[in-house]
């Protein structure tokens, strides 16, 4: 997995709540089998005036100016700031990967959606948690300085304004350790195949029934 | 000490290992697969050199992508159009094949929507630990199962180890109260209950539905309700296992039959939540007061009864609300103030699995039954949710009566619900549709989506507009 230590940049709006996944990156472009390109689709139906196709060259799609995105004060961005629970809706991993492919490297909001905010840690993009008033800081200092940048630092849990301020945020202890270190899941969980055979055998006696085959 | 509530003991019969900083193992037993959110999970597998810790516990079908006309749908996966939903649906057959796992193919008659057939065919069974790769897996919970979706590097994680690396959620309890009134469905119930809540009410924490309104309701109609926990912002929703239940489950093809049958009914009866066993949040909603309901804006919780008006930004006072108002009311082209019932469809969405087993289906077509769709509705569909589900309607000749009211019968899958395959809105059009995400372009690119119930669809088809399908009988 990608590990997440620190990360200072350019901040970016996304300024509403309820942001879903849908939005986040639309159903057509889910059909790739890959994990990466989904960057230039990110936000698509707001980001560009037409529809978006798969497999499409974006670089000649009329692009929306209003869109916070595209204005060139916010290029380069890699912290998004959101509204309230944020990514909302499926469970499309694509989400997070839109995001990171984007440039993004966290993103920080007042709540998140939880299949959205699990999905992040497993792929070395970091949902920060921040009081709603300590983001309308966040918001309005943003708005008010272009090239605002913030720096988030997951070991001291901490995001640092260009005057200094720094913000702490929560984080669980196994998630952090993981992003840190850059751990694999899956490899960490084999570690413990003793208890995971151990409780299976036990089940197949208790409850045999949970053990019948699904047939072809 | 005070009782457990259901997730208490679902969690506890499944935790293989509880970690010192709070995380824990849970095992799953039953794991269901298509072909949109594994392709990238089993390439995972395939990289680390892994395979499947228990490829019995694995069911698979293709169903988002699949065409649902009769006339696409002939050739299989090789006469599905779009290429890129080809290569999708191609992808999990050969993971499938690969792997050794189970997978009803795209003309399988047992072929469906993920979650109408693991509860149909008894793959996922109470007390079980259910997880897919989509949101919707909550469904499941209407077993007394602990069902919920997951991302696509916990597909493999799940494939790799048989179990989840998961943090135990908080307990909320959603009690309707008393008797639903005549005409009432499921449906009605889960919007009203979102109407709420919120979409963010129930996030970090797993549901329990309670109360008479779901001790009275059947099976099917606690799978609508659960299939919506989501929108409700929690992973999990689940029912309590009653006779109800078990009179669903026995009998299903990979249901367990004889004593092992009478041992796991006794285990099953078990999955309840104690007398006096503690939950951190409570809603508690009269049964009585609920309404049709009709959504208006683009998130679930934008929610009305049918005999209601859009809202007016102006009435509400948090700013970010007010402009989720606004934006919505232009998204949707609609007036504040207007009508719920002056909305006017170009189409409408009979199917979902939210909405498309067999009492959805017996309930549109009793609306339909003898009149006929609006001329101005160009397109409605009906889409039952699994071949199981399209060949019992066609035995109650339900599929006749569709089609002789101007419906399309067509074949099963996801389908307009998120318009991955040629079943879409187009932009600006307004859609009653029984699926579960009114989202921005969720049906279509600019597509105006109206969450409602399979009877409000239906009359709708008729009538052209929204309408309380009460008051058909009366306007006819
Ligand atoms: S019917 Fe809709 S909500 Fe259900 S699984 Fe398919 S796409 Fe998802």
């Amino acid at each position: 997995m990608k590990s997440f230590t620190q990360v200072s940049g350019i901040a970016a709006p996304m300024d509403r709540a309820n942001v879903d996944t849908d939005m986040i990156i639309p159903k057509q472009f889910l059909k790739s089998i890959k994990r990466s390109g989904f960057g230039k689709n990110l936000f698509d139906e707001l980001r560009y005036l037409d529809e978006g196709l798969p497999d499409q060259d974006c670089s000649h799609r009329p692009v929306n100016p209003d869109f916070p995105l595209n204005f060139a004060r916010y290029h380069g961005a890699s912290v998004l700031l959101a509204r309230e629970n944020f990514g909302c809706g499926s469970s499309r991993e694509h989400a997070p990967w839109a995001l990171d492919d984007y440039g993004f490297r966290c993103v920080i909001a007042p709540s998140f959606a939880d299949i959205f905010y699990n999905n992040s840690f497993k792929n070395g993009f970091l949902p920060i948690v921040l009081a709603d008033d300590e983001l309308e800081v966040l918001f309005s200092e943003m708005y008010a300085a272009e090239g605002y940048e913030l720096s988030v630092d997951l070991e001291s849990q901490t995001v640092c304004t260009p005057s200094g301020q720094i913000f702490s945020f929560e984080i669980d202890a196994f998630r952090k350790h993981c992003l840190l270190n850059g751990f694999d899941d899956i490899e960490l969980t084999l570690q413990d195949s003793d208890s995971i055979a151990a409780y299976e055998s036990a089940r197949r006696v208790s409850a045999p029934w949970l053990f019948d085959a699904v047939k072809a | 000490m005070s009782g457990k509530t259901l997730y208490d003991k679902l969690w506890d019969a499944h935790l293989v290992k509880q970690r010192d900083d709070g995380s824990a193992l849970i095992y799953i037993d039953r794991h269901i697969i298509h072909e949109v959110t594994t392709p990238q999970a089993f390439e995972g597998l395939r990289i680390a050199n892994r395979k499947p810790w228990r490829v019995d516990s694995i069911l698979a079908t293709p169903d988002h992508n699949v065409p649902t006309t009769t006339v696409e749908r002939a050739n299989g996966v090789e006469g599905i159009e779009d290429p890129v939903s080809r290569i999708q649906v191609q992808t999990l057959d050969d993971n499938c094949d690969e792997f050794g796992i189970v997978e009803f193919k795209i003309n399988d008659h047992r072929q469906g929507i993920v979650h109408v057939i693991g509860p149909e065919t008894g793959a996922c069974l109470p007390g079980m630990t259910v997880v897919c790769g989509d949101s919707h897996t909550a469904t499941n919970g209407a077993l007394g199962a602990l069902a919920h979706g997951i991302g696509t590097s916990e597909v493999e994680h799940v494939l790799a180890t048989q179990c989840l690396v998961a943090k135990k959620m908080k307990n909320m309890l959603v009690r309707v109260d008393g008797v639903l009134g005549e005409g009432i469905t499921p449906k009605d119930v889960v919007l009203a209950i979102i109407a709420k809540i919120g979409t963010a009410g129930g996030n970090g924490h797993a549901i329990e539905f309670g109360g008479q309104v779901f001790r009275d309701m059947s099976m099917e109609g606690r799978m609508t309700v659960c299939n919506m926990a989501i929108e409700a912002g929690a992973r999990a929703g689940m029912v309590g296992v009653d006779q109800t239940t078990l009179d669903y489950v026995k009998g299903r093809s990979y249901a367990p039959r004889g004593e092992v049958w009478d041992q796991a009914a006794a285990d099953w009866l078990t999955f309840v939540s104690d007398e006096g066993a503690e939950f951190d949040r409570l809603a508690v909603i009269d049964g009585a007061d609920i309404k049709p309901q009709v959504s208006w804006g683009t998130s679930p919780e934008m929610v009305l009864s049918v005999d209601s008006n859009v809202p007016s930004p102006a009435d509400e006072s948090d700013p970010v609300k007010r402009e989720g108002i606004e934006r919505a009311l232009v998204y949707m082209g609609l007036e504040a103030g207007q009508a719920i019932t002056d909305i006017k469809l170009d189409k409408v969405f009979i199917g979902s699995c939210t909405n498309s087993r067999i009492e959805d289906m017996r309930a549109a077509a009793a609306v339909v039954k003898g009149r006929q769709k609006a001329d101005s509705v160009v397109e409605a569909l009906v889409v039952p949710g699994s071949g199981a589900v399209k060949a019992q309607a066609e035995a109650e000749g339900l599929d006749k009566i569709f089609v002789a009211a101007g419906l399309e019968w067509r074949e099963p899958g996801c389908s307009m619900c998120l318009a991955m395959n040629a079943d879409k809105l187009g932009a600006g059009e307004h859609c009653a549709s029984t699926s579960n995400r009114n989202f921005e372009g969720r049906q279509g690119y600019g597509g105006r989506t109206h969450l409602v119930s399979p009877a409000m669809a239906a009359a709708a088809a008729i009538a052209g507009h929204f309408i309380d399908v009460r008051d058909l009988d009366a306007q006819a």
